[in-house]
């Protein structure tokens, strides 16, 4: 593992629509500063959020990926969407594991439409482990899955 | 008589004015909604979390900020107040005069920076006058309408907001105006006011600073709050280790002229304890200093339970006297009495549970609409009329009744729509304008031609990111033909420019880079329909909420982001395809299971509405538990509302009643449901668009002290019959609260047995003074106005006595003589009586018919066996399947003008369903490949909607989507091993595009 200084991670994170991609929007109304290393991409619940998303964003490059969905248990504005999400993720960060890629790189949170200043921080520390992490062993040498 | 009048005006813009609006609105009346504030949201806007589900406010709230705020129907009347109303019901006059904001509605778009750049300080009253804000402001964030108001006491006239402002919104010059309408009717929800604390002189409100109100307290913990949701003394800014709660400030509390209970305060109190734990890193001892803990609504004991098991909450059955505070400190001394001992402990912050108070304008309205008060200033209602003021055709919801939680605050607010409609239900539609759209083009055969519309915002995002070079960067894309970029893109002249360059450049992809698809999606899609393309075949890039916004000095990163973020939405909107809105046919009519008081409300509020109702009920005779409730504590006769509720619905034309049966199966949906009643004379088949679940509930039917097995001991319905019958005879009563409630196997509280029993210990005590009653209970939960009843029975000379669950009372029978044995806690002694009755306040029951009711709808049960409903806070009456609906006792015990409130709600959101011919679901949903499904039923069982059936076909089963079921969640579409299953508008292979042109740049081919 590398510490590059210079090296700036990317990172893309899915957002349910209803509280978590709202937390980020209130980050925003807030004026609340975070690194400008990820790009968001809204989906309707963190349910929807397939393990092919996740995979596809390792394989072009990303060095992190985020999920984040309404809080457990009861926020989910799909009842139980962000149990499913959980579940998914836990397996797929074995699964990561034997791909070689750290499992660190994918984080699962919880951030609810109040919670900008949450959604801020979880941005600062993914950068800050990220940069200690290095680059997505993938793309090291420009390789693919 | 005036014609009537198809609108109506709603005064109050908090939750029960929303909820009131938004259920007329839908169901085609034009509604007028005023508020003497800048934005409505009302006191549920300020509050952190919800009990007891400790839901986010905000999270909950602003889905309804927006459907308000942007309805067709709805006309908001915001920084205004009502001046005079003349006419009657079905047809008034209202004036009223709107306060000038100083800011030109029509133009501000509310961007912000006339706020950012404003060099004045002022309190910001919405954080509680905890923090800042500027002269020209919103109220908070989210606020609905998003338009600035400049505070003219602070403003310095300095002219910089006027320089600033690209929208030239700024009116310096503006005056009030006065305007009046024409309404059919009128609902009151002015809400209330917390209880000044500063009343209370002896707890040191304003004088000391860590003394804070409960309101004041919700601000501290918001996220969004002065202290960024961090639990901190206004004194020092230190996090407390030790927290104290005061309940009944303002509240239960004669000395003051407030002898009635605000009925939400144990409730806020015990959550504002939990969340304060949750929100401070450290140990924090939080202490909750009560009379009595009246947690009396659905699974609020459960809730209050774990305050005290999970986070050691500590409870003091006390009345706090005094507070002093250490000057060196700032900490609090607390004297007051524990277990009769005068006690005094030192605190680091105090939190005062506020009671609510009528509403300072209180006397004002009631003299404008001529309605009638009661002596504490709460707008009068009656048992069985409990939405009606004394003014026909004026209608009231909320706290403005009385002191009440969200949850029945929305389910009157409902039931005060319903009323407000039946009036006026002949001239449903004529007020409101359909839109018309121009044929959709077909676009399938058509290149992605894209038009990226990139805005600046005022300065928000060009202060930021650098536009020319990120619409450079667009129209270099693949696909994209045609570039530009906007002052404010959601301005009403640059919809119109977007109209005309769809039609100058064939566009048939339109992408608008500017700030949140969540407030501004919904405006763009109907721009593009309104054009001739299927509002699908939009996209939104969030350029300024989570870009420029949050990167402000880091310009060079941010443009290259905005221009990642362009990247990843043209290569999503590369594959949009158009969506189809469902539209399906709905049958006007109602089927509504169970004929008590709720269910016969119901169905007359259907009727009055013009819809057919069949009403089926299992017994012989309508009228359910109300038949045996003799009296009311209030006085009323509840025999002769029964006669007169039977008659009416028997003789009204559009009711079928069908008595002696059962529902015996559901089919269909949202709609169109099909239905079997099964009765002697056989089986029939009906078909309706909603129903409504009124299926009751039983007294239960108590296995503790003796019941059953000694003649003297009996049940408060039993007790009632007796007393009605004049047979009943007593030297001495003892009756015993909580009998089958508030236990391990029953934790929750069944809410109607402490009113019961002070209305049995009255009746008593009214025919005859000499006999003794005593009530042996754990805490006296006469809510709201039911407080005064008690204050009653204590001044007759019944005698109640505590007692908890280590020392419950013993009931023995020696030859026939009945002998009971408990506690007195404050003598500290045993004491044994021999009452010739026992009576036993037996909790209430769910139906032992609900489990297959809720097996045949579909439709969930609590744990303890009632319904369990949409969301606890606000949809109350509504069940998570669309079309079913939910009131009276099935739903949790009540009281009759509760279950009344809730059957009108019931009715009222029923309404807006079948007053449509058709319904247009919504377009983004889940979509089968059948040639790809494998019919392995994953989806099936994951779908939280049941909207997932399997259909055979000849030689292959597949999953089908019931289109009027899915919400479009996608969790199907990701679990499908096949692929065969996806969710519109974020399909697997558009987001996987979306994600790769994140990360990778693409050439023009």
């Amino acid at each position: 593992m590398s510490e590059e200084s210079d090296f700036e991670p990317k990172i893309i994170g899915f957002l349910c629509n209803w509280c978590s991609y709202a937390g980020a929007d209130l980050a925003g109304v807030s004026r609340i500063q975070y690194p400008p290393n990820i790009r968001i991409i809204r989906v309707m619940c963190s349910g929807r959020v397939d393990p092919a998303f996740i995979l596809e964003a390792f394989k072009n490059g990303a060095d992190g990926v985020l999920v984040a969905g309404c809080h457990l248990p009861s926020d989910c504005h799909y009842i139980s969407g962000n149990f499913k999400a959980s579940r998914r993720i836990a397996l797929l960060q074995r699964l990561l594991q034997d791909l070689g890629i750290e499992p660190q790189r994918l984080r699962l949170e919880w951030v609810s439409a109040s919670e900008g200043d949450k959604f801020a921080t979880i941005v600062r520390e993914m950068v800050e482990q990220l940069k200690k992490l290095g680059p997505n062993p993938l793309t090291k040498d420009g390789g693919e899955i | 008589m005036a014609e009537k009048i198809g609108s109506v005006m709603v005064v109050g813009g908090g939750v029960a004015g929303i909820q009131a609006s938004l259920d007329l609105a839908d169901s085609g009346f034009k509604v007028y909604l005023l508020d003497k504030s800048s934005s409505i949201g009302g006191v549920m806007a300020e509050l952190d979390k919800t009990f007891p589900t400790n839901d986010c406010s905000m999270c909950i709230l602003a889905p309804k900020l927006v459907a308000t705020g942007r309805h067709p129907n709805i006309s908001l009347i915001t920084n205004a107040e009502l001046v005079d109303l003349k006419g009657q019901a079905g047809n008034f006059l209202v004036k009223f005069r709107k306060r000038s904001r100083y800011v030109d509605e029509e133009r501000c778009n509310g961007c912000g920076l006339c706020s950012q750049k404003c060099p004045v300080e002022a309190l910001d009253t919405f954080n509680e006058g905890l923090s800042n804000r500027s002269a020209i402001y919103v109220e908070y964030p989210q606020a609905v309408p998003l338009k600035y108001i400049i505070d003219r006491e602070k403003c310095i006239g300095c002219g910089t907001c006027e320089e600033v402002c690209k929208a030239k919104a700024i009116a310096y010059d503006q005056q009030d105006t006065e305007t009046t309408l024409s309404v059919g009717s009128i609902i009151l929800a002015p809400g209330f006011e917390p209880f000044d604390a500063r009343v209370k002189s002896e707890l040191g409100y304003g004088k000391f600073p860590n003394v804070v109100t409960s309101i004041e307290f919700e601000r501290i913990l918001s996220a969004s709050g002065p202290y960024g949701g961090l639990a901190l003394r206004p004194s020092d800014g230190e996090v407390p280790r030790k927290l104290a709660f005061i309940q009944c400030v303002g509240s239960r509390d004669a000395q003051i002229n407030r002898d009635y209970c605000s009925a939400a305060c144990c409730m806020y109190g015990i959550k504002e304890a939990i969340i304060a734990k949750e929100h401070v890193p450290v140990a924090l001892d939080c202490t909750l200093f009560y009379m009595d803990i009246r947690a009396h609504g659905k699974e609020f004991d459960a809730y209050y339970n774990r305050a005290q098991d999970e986070f050691g909450i500590r409870f003091v059955r006390s009345r706090v006297a005094n507070i002093t505070e250490d000057p060196k400190t700032n900490n609090l001394h607390l004297y007051y009495v524990e277990e009769e001992e005068p006690t005094t402990e030192e605190f680091d912050m105090v939190v005062l549970s506020v009671g609510m108070q009528p509403p300072a304008e209180a006397s004002k309205l009631a003299n404008i609409f001529g309605i009638e008060l009661n002596g504490q200033k709460f707008c009068q209602t009656r048992m069985f009329s409990p939405v009606e003021t004394s003014r026909p055709g004026v209608f009231v919801c909320g706290a403005f009744s009385s002191p009440k939680d969200i949850p029945e605050s929305v389910a009157q607010a409902s039931g005060a729509a319903a009323k407000a409609m039946s009036i006026i239900a002949s001239e449903r539609g004529k007020e409101i304008v359909a839109k018309e759209y121009p044929p959709e083009r077909d676009v399938s055969q058509e290149e992605p031609r894209i038009g990226v519309f990139v805005c600046h915002c005022g300065i928000n995002i060009s202060g930021t990111v650098s536009v020319p070079e990120v619409v450079d960067f667009a129209t270099k894309l693949p696909s994209v033909v045609y570039g530009e970029a906007n002052l404010y893109t959601c301005s009403q002249d640059t919809q119109g420019m977007i109209k005309e360059k769809i039609q100058e450049h064939n566009l048939n992809r339109v992408i608008v880079a500017s700030c949140t698809p969540r407030t501004h999606e919904a405006l763009f899609r109907e721009t593009v329909r309104e054009s001739g393309l299927n509002p699908y075949l939009f996209e939104m890039a969030n350029i300024r909420d989570q870009c420029s916004w949050v990167h402000v000095h880091q310009p060079k990163e941010a443009t290259e982001k905005a221009k990642d973020l362009i990247r990843s939405v043209v290569a999503k909107a590369r594959l949009l395809k158009p969506l189809r809105r469902p539209v399906i046919n709905v049958t006007p009519t109602g089927l509504v299971i169970g004929g008590g008081v709720s269910g016969m409300t119901a169905a007359l509020e259907l009727a009055n509405q013009g819809f057919d109702v069949h009403l089926v009920e299992r017994t012989k005779n309508l009228g359910g538990h109300l038949r045996e409730i003799r009296y009311t504590l209030e006085g009323e006769n509840p025999r002769e509302h029964l006669d007169s509720l039977v008659t009416q619905v028997l003789e009204n034309g559009r009711i079928h009643v069908y008595l002696d049966s059962e529902v015996a199966e559901v089919n269909g949906f949202v709609g169109n449901f099909k239905s079997k009643i099964n009765s002697e004379s056989g089986e029939k088949e009906v078909e309706h668009g909603v129903v409504i679940v009124a299926t009751g509930a039983k007294e239960y039917v108590p296995t503790e002290y003796l019941y059953g097995n000694a003649p003297g001991v009996v049940t408060q319905r039993e007790l009632e019959e007796m007393l009605f019958n004049g047979a009943f005879k007593a030297e001495s009563v003892v009756m015993i609260q909580c009998v089958g409630a508030r236990t391990r196997e029953r934790p929750n509280c069944a809410r109607i047995c402490c009113g019961q029993a002070i209305k049995n210990a009255l009746r008593i005590k009214e025919t005859s003074p000499e006999t003794d009653v005593y009530v042996l209970y754990k805490d006296v939960r006469s809510y709201g106005f039911k407080e005064k009843y008690y204050r009653k029975a204590a001044s007759k000379g019944v005698i109640f006595v505590n007692y908890n669950d280590d020392r419950k009372p013993e009931v023995s029978s020696d030859g026939g003589k009945l002998k009971v044995l408990f506690w007195e806690p404050i003598i500290k002694e045993e004491i044994t009586l021999e009452p010739d009755t026992v009576v036993l306040s037996a909790a209430v029951s769910p139906n032992p018919d609900s489990k297959r009711v809720s097996e045949m709808l579909k439709v969930p049960l609590t744990k303890d066996g009632f319904f369990l409903e949409a969301h606890m806070k606000l949809r109350p009456v509504d069940f998570q399947t669309d079309g079913v609906f939910l009131c009276g006792m099935a739903h949790s015990p009540k009281f009759i003008d509760e279950s009344i409130c809730q059957a009108c709600a019931a009715a009222a959101r029923a309404s807006t369903i079948l007053s449509k011919k058709t319904l247009e679901m919504e377009g983004i949903i889940a979509d089968v490949d059948e040639d790809l499904c494998s019919g392995c039923r994953i989806c099936e069982h994951l779908c939280p909607y049941s909207a997932i059936e399997m259909n055979e076909k000849q030689t292959k089963v597949t999953a089908h989507v019931l289109e009027a079921l899915c919400k479009g969640c996608g969790v199907c579409g990701t679990a499908c091993p096949t692929k065969a299953i996806t969710l519109g508008h974020f399909t697997t292979g558009e987001i996987l595009a979306q994600v790769k042109a994140a990360l990778v740049e693409e050439v023009r081919a």
